[in-house]
């Protein structure tokens, strides 16, 4: 299935939550925040969270700024 | 003199002199930036992870006492601020924002009315807020009412290092605002951030004139000295100016009399 990753189409497998598709991309999950459908996804429900074709997710972290 | 505290979102800080991580040239210097400012608030802005290419972290460089600032930066209406900030705080690193709306890519002067809505918006869910806006009186009094924390005028156009431009707005501002006037943008020497403090801002954020010094732990050095001796200057209370001129030593006594 795909979903939008970072206003990308990526595919990816079936049954996968937020947390097995941040390890997929070696993603450190303490070192981002992730909103899905333009809702925030508590870290702590990283695992729980599973992921449906034509998703939208946002992966972001903090960056040098002023 | 008793210990100048500053008070900022219910919180103490010794240090006036708030600083950023944008632009260095290797963030590793960021540690001895922070130590050799005397900083306490850092700033950094919140951006999709690049899933191309792995980039270092810019938080493994933050030293952990630092009290984090994230901007809203890349925000363009009042909406996108309060979604980036509350991004941002579900980063679990505080709930204080830097409201920057900027649609306005050739001098990136902040929309002082949608950074009023969404100062408004994210003060009610419990934020400290401090916003970036143009030295304007009317922005300033309508982001008290909005509940922020601070307001934050520019000097001048961000990353221009060209000084308080706006200077006699800024008297205004700090003469009129009961809030903490924090000088954000376009100080790009020690003096300019020296000069604010005297006259009686409460705070000065600075990056570009630090993070693009060809020494940035020296200019931060620099920085951090400047801003603490423009705010002694300022409690000291300094004389007044006059036209002419007024002798420091006795006009009598002198050889040839007599």
């Amino acid at each position: 299935m795909n979903v939008i990753l970072n206003g990308i189409e990526t595919e990816i497998l079936d049954q996968m939550s937020v947390f097995t598709l941040l390890e997929s991309k070696q993603i450190t999950a303490d070192t981002v925040v992730v909103e899905l459908n333009k809702e925030i996804v508590p870290s702590d429900n990283f695992e729980n969270v599973m992921l449906n074709d034509g998703d939208h997710l946002e992966v972001l972290r903090f960056v040098g700024g002023g | 003199m008793s210990e100048d505290i500053f008070e900022i979102g219910g919180l103490k800080f010794s240090s006036r002199l708030l600083t950023g991580t944008g632009k260095y040239s290797d963030d590793s210097v960021i540690p001895a930036v922070c130590e050799s400012s005397g900083s306490q608030i850092i700033t950094v802005a919140l951006r999709r992870v690049d899933l191309e290419s792995k980039t270092g972290n810019v938080m493994d460089f933050i030293p952990k006492h630092m009290q984090l600032l994230p901007n809203t930066s890349g925000a363009r209406t009042a909406d996108e601020a309060v979604r980036i900030a509350r991004l941002a705080r579900a980063m679990g690193c505080g709930d204080w924002i830097k409201i920057e709306v900027i649609s306005d890519s050739k001098y990136l002067l902040p929309d002082g009315y949608e950074t009023a809505k969404a100062t408004e918006i994210l003060a009610k869910e419990g934020f400290v807020v401090l916003p970036y806006v143009n030295a304007d009186l009317y922005i300033a009094r309508s982001l008290v009412d909005a509940g922020a924390a601070a307001v934050m005028p520019l000097g001048s156009p961000i990353g221009t290092n060209r000084g308080l431009k706006t200077r006699e707005m800024l008297r205004i501002l700090i003469e009129e605002i009961s809030l903490p006037i924090i000088v954000d943008a376009g100080i790009g020497r020690p003096s300019e951030a020296c000069e604010a403090m005297e006259m009686g801002a409460d705070a000065c954020l600075v990056n570009t004139a630090i993070a693009t010094a060809c020494d940035p732990i020296m200019m931060a050095k620099a920085f951090g000295r400047a801003v603490k001796a423009g705010r002694e200057a300022y409690l000291s209370g300094p004389g007044a100016k006059h036209r002419n001129a007024i002798a420091s030593s006795p006009l009598t006594g002198f050889l040839s009399e007599g």
